[in-house]
């Protein structure tokens, strides 16, 4: 095991080099221009050329390349182009409240539609079923920012209940902190909810005609064990592969939700970055982000042995 | 008895907190974008401008005529031959970290300004020697005369010649400057400035404002606000909705569909900011055909009219008015002489110029940037022109992609560009020397290259104008060459809306929110 997440471990080298060459590559040959962007409409040729100069960006691809690079292995992302602020310091400025509604969003999400799934199997054709379902499918299909808005004239304008946007710390107030992520938890989660639901349902349809499932109804046990003892945890690896899936594409979720809500996270940062074009900013979040999705892939292979003790690595 | 006392103490330190607390006024705004850049002389853009008016001063200002009237500054003498000028600053005047304001730094922030600020080296040029005289006064000798020394000066917008103590000021020009002392009414805080999501004034206590009430960008800025806190809300529904449940107190630039919104809730006051207002602006490119040609530049001024663009790009008339001026509407320097037959969608009239031109049909390309109020522009465009011969190519593209692709000389068909559509604030087109599209210097000017000696001619008697006729007529001039050149088409104006709660007053409207004067009921 120790050998096979090391194993793991050392092949994300070849991957970060491979995505840190896309990125930067991808971001010199796509349209658009900082220095320009930075010397504002009135600008002449010259004036933009000395942002270039001032930037670095005058020089050959390669030398940036190599000297970014040489700064990486430092553990140094760069300077932001706009902020100027060191990237790294600018991340972890963001990180807390994408980080925040990230896991509040998986956790509701599994939390409602795992039960949700295992009942539309139990109750198959059922009307309960097709409620689900057409959860399922609407889940699916309306765009977040839609959601979001609806809950915004529902839950903030109409009832007054909630508060239309901004994030706050948890440092500052776990009350205020909470009530600032309800709206945008439930808006992110819904999609998630048909997602994992659906597969749930899936999945445990597929083990419910089982001989073990037979034999445990046979020996006498009571449904609600049979259902999330025997069906659901041999069910469980394509829910966990969904799930650690989901996680891991939340990232283009959280990007409109923070938006909506306002919230000062890495998505908006992200989204700033590339209208900008803040070479060393979106460099640094795609290389944060692929890594993310490394790891996310790793913990998702460690976690289907708790599930099934066949598995061997 | 002294453990009791020091209880005593904290217990009514903290009864006392929340009422002083509550006893401050904060003025939350969502501005028309989130502030980046910090260095007003570094940078043009719109939202450093206003961050700049916060915490800087400047020596004179415009009022809500357009008047130049002192700010800083005292007093001033100007000698009989109009070449040397003595300032003299207020008393008292402070910067944020407690010392004098002197005149060395004064001079040093001209010196700074001028070498970023077109307009800026334009007066250098004008400029023979600039000597502090006292702390509070210094003198100006030119080396011949100019009627723009003082409006220069009192430059509103980009880039605007904001005071900074001479150790900053004497910052490379090149470079961004990393300290923000200014002697404004409100104070940076630096410390709670968190990109993307807020930034942070507070009232600068030893602010010595003018005894005169406030007039645009002039008189009396009062900060009555204890804290103005900018929130950086990128989606204008979340703004607007924040608003409506008093979460913002002010949101800039509201969008023109979201007029009607507004306007029916209580509790907001929807304002039209017309000492704001836009100008419309199509550029040609001269440097390629079919538009290096005069001919097919003069088929603009028949192909197009303006009330199409103005009611594909902002619909409602209240907001717009058709303008054929170059220079704003209701300003000193506004004249329809040389354009009153122009923008009339002619075809005909266009057609027989283009072909004059010898336009071979090869495509235009027409950039249309898609995520601006500008993207219902280029399509207007395309029909009216497509109506008068032209074959248009319209490529739709991110602003930054636009923004870039300007700045490239190749030809339309390598990944040029033949037209652009954008919009101008009023502050950045005043008069001939500020408006950077009239450039018409080659390759000196903005991308769009145009070349006209006779234009620069008399962009050079204008910066020589020492009264208001003369500068009259120097841009009626202009705007008959203009007839012949077409640096560029003013497309008509549009005024900017912002919103605010019934329970803020005070906002005066002039060409930046500086955000003096407001006061805010809790």
């Amino acid at each position: 095991m120790f050998g096979y997440i090391l194993q793991r471990l050392l092949s994300t080298i070849p991957v970060v080099i491979l995505v840190a060459i896309f990125v930067f590559v991808l971001l010199r040959l796509a349209p658009g221009d900082p220095a320009a962007v930075i010397a504002g409409d009135n600008a002449n040729a010259e004036q933009i050329a000395l942002i270039r100069t001032k930037l670095g960006l005058d020089q050959p691809i390669y030398t940036q390349f190599f000297l970014w690079i040489g700064h990486l292995i430092q553990g140094d992302f760069g300077e932001s182009f706009f902020f100027k602020k060191s990237v790294g310091e600018l991340i972890a400025s963001r990180i807390e409240p994408t980080i925040a509604l990230s896991l509040a969003t998986i956790t509701l999400a599994v939390i409602i539609a795992v039960p949700l799934g295992v009942l539309a199997a139990y109750k198959h054709g059922t009307a309960i079923d097709k409620f689900v379902m057409g959860f399922s499918v609407l889940g699916f299909s309306v765009p977040i920012f839609v959601v979001g808005y609806l809950l915004i004239y529902v839950f903030a304008i109409k009832l007054n209940l909630l508060p239309v946007q901004g994030y706050q710390r948890i440092g500052d107030g776990v009350g205020g902190f909470l009530l600032r992520l309800v709206l945008p938890t439930v808006t992110l989660s819904v999609a998630y909810v048909a997602l994992i639901a659906r597969m749930t349902r899936t999945s445990v349809l597929d083990v419910m005609g089982e001989d073990y499932v037979r034999t445990a109804r046979a020996k006498g046990q009571v449904e609600r064990i049979v259902l999330f003892k025997h069906a659901l945890k041999n069910a469980a690896v394509p829910i966990v592969t969904v799930i650690g899936l989901g996680i891991a594409g939340l990232i283009g979720g959280v990007v409109v939700t923070e938006s909506v809500y306002s919230i000062p996270g890495v998505g908006r940062l992200t989204v700033d970055a590339v209208l900008a074009r803040d070479y060393p900013t979106i460099q640094a979040i795609i290389l944060m982000f692929s890594l993310v999705y490394v790891f996310i892939n790793l913990a998702v292979d460690l976690v289907y042995r708790i599930f099934d003790p066949r598995i061997r690595y | 008895m002294h453990r009791l006392l020091k209880s005593l103490a904290v217990v009514c330190t903290i009864a006392t907190a929340p009422s002083l607390a509550q006893a401050q006024t904060t003025l939350r705004a969502v501005m028309q974008s989130d502030l980046k850049i910090l260095d007003p002389i570094w940078t043009g853009a719109t939202i450093t401008q206003h961050h700049g008016y916060l915490i800087y001063d400047t020596l004179f200002a415009l009022d809500a005529n357009g008047d130049v009237q002192p700010q800083m500054v005292e007093k001033y003498d100007e000698s009989a031959d109009k070449l040397t000028y003595v300032f003299t600053l207020r008393d008292g005047l402070l910067w944020h970290d407690g010392a004098a304001v002197t005149a060395e730094d004064c001079i040093a922030s001209i010196k700074r300004w001028s070498a970023r600020d077109p307009l800026g080296q334009k007066l250098a040029g004008f400029i023979e020697t600039m000597t502090a005289d006292s702390d509070r006064t210094f003198t100006i000798k030119l080396r011949s005369q100019t009627g723009h020394l003082l409006s220069g000066l009192a430059k509103p917008a980009a880039n605007v010649p904001f005071m900074m103590p001479k150790r900053i000021a004497e910052t490379d020009p090149t470079k961004q400057i990393t300290e923000y002392v200014g002697s404004g009414p409100f104070v940076f805080k630096s410390d709670e400035w968190k990109p993307g999501n807020k930034t942070v004034y507070v009232k600068f206590d030893k602010y010595k404002p003018r005894a005169e009430p406030p007039s645009g960008l002039a008189g009396g800025k009062i900060p009555y606000l204890d804290r103005v806190e900018w929130l950086a809300v990128t989606d204008k529904m979340s703004a607007l909705n924040a608003l409506l449940q008093g979460e913002i107190d002010y949101v800039e630039g509201v969008p023109h569909d979201y007029i009607q919104l507004l306007q029916d809730s209580p509790g907001i006051v929807l304002f039209l900011r017309k000492k704001l207002s836009n100008q419309i602006v199509l550029r040609p490119n001269h440097l390629h055909k079919p538009f290096d040609n005069p001919k097919a530049r003069q088929a603009l001024w028949y192909a197009l009219n303006q009330k199409d663009f103005l009611d594909a790009v902002v619909g409602n008339p209240n907001y717009y008015a058709v303008c054929k001026s170059y220079f704003i509407c209701g300003t000193a320097l506004a004249s329809p002489v040389g354009m009153e037959d122009l923008l009339t969608s002619d075809a005909a009239k266009a057609r027989a110029l283009l072909k004059e031109s010898g336009y071979d049909g090869a495509p235009i390309v027409l950039m249309q940037a898609t995520d601006t109020l500008m993207v219902n522009a280029p399509p207007v465009a395309k029909a009216l022109l497509e109506k008068a011969g032209f074959n248009v190519d319209m490529q739709a593209m991110d602003w930054q992609t636009q923004v870039a692709r300007r700045q490239r000389k190749v030809p339309p068909d390598a990944g040029g560009w033949s037209l652009s559509l954008s919009s101008f604030d009023s502050a950045e087109i005043m008069d001939p020397m500020v408006t950077a599209m009239m450039n018409a210097s080659c390759d000196k000017g903005l991308a769009g290259w145009p070349c006209d000696s006779g234009i620069e001619k008399l962009r050079d008697d204008f910066a020589r104008a020492t009264t208001l006729p003369e500068k009259q007529k120097i841009v009626e001039a202009i705007q008959i060459r203009e007839r012949e050149i077409v640096t560029h088409v003013p497309l008509g104006q549009w005024y900017s809306a912002g919103a605010y709660r019934k329970n803020v007053d005070g906002l005066v409207d002039g060409l930046a929110l500086g955000f003096w004067n407001i006061k805010k009921k809790n």
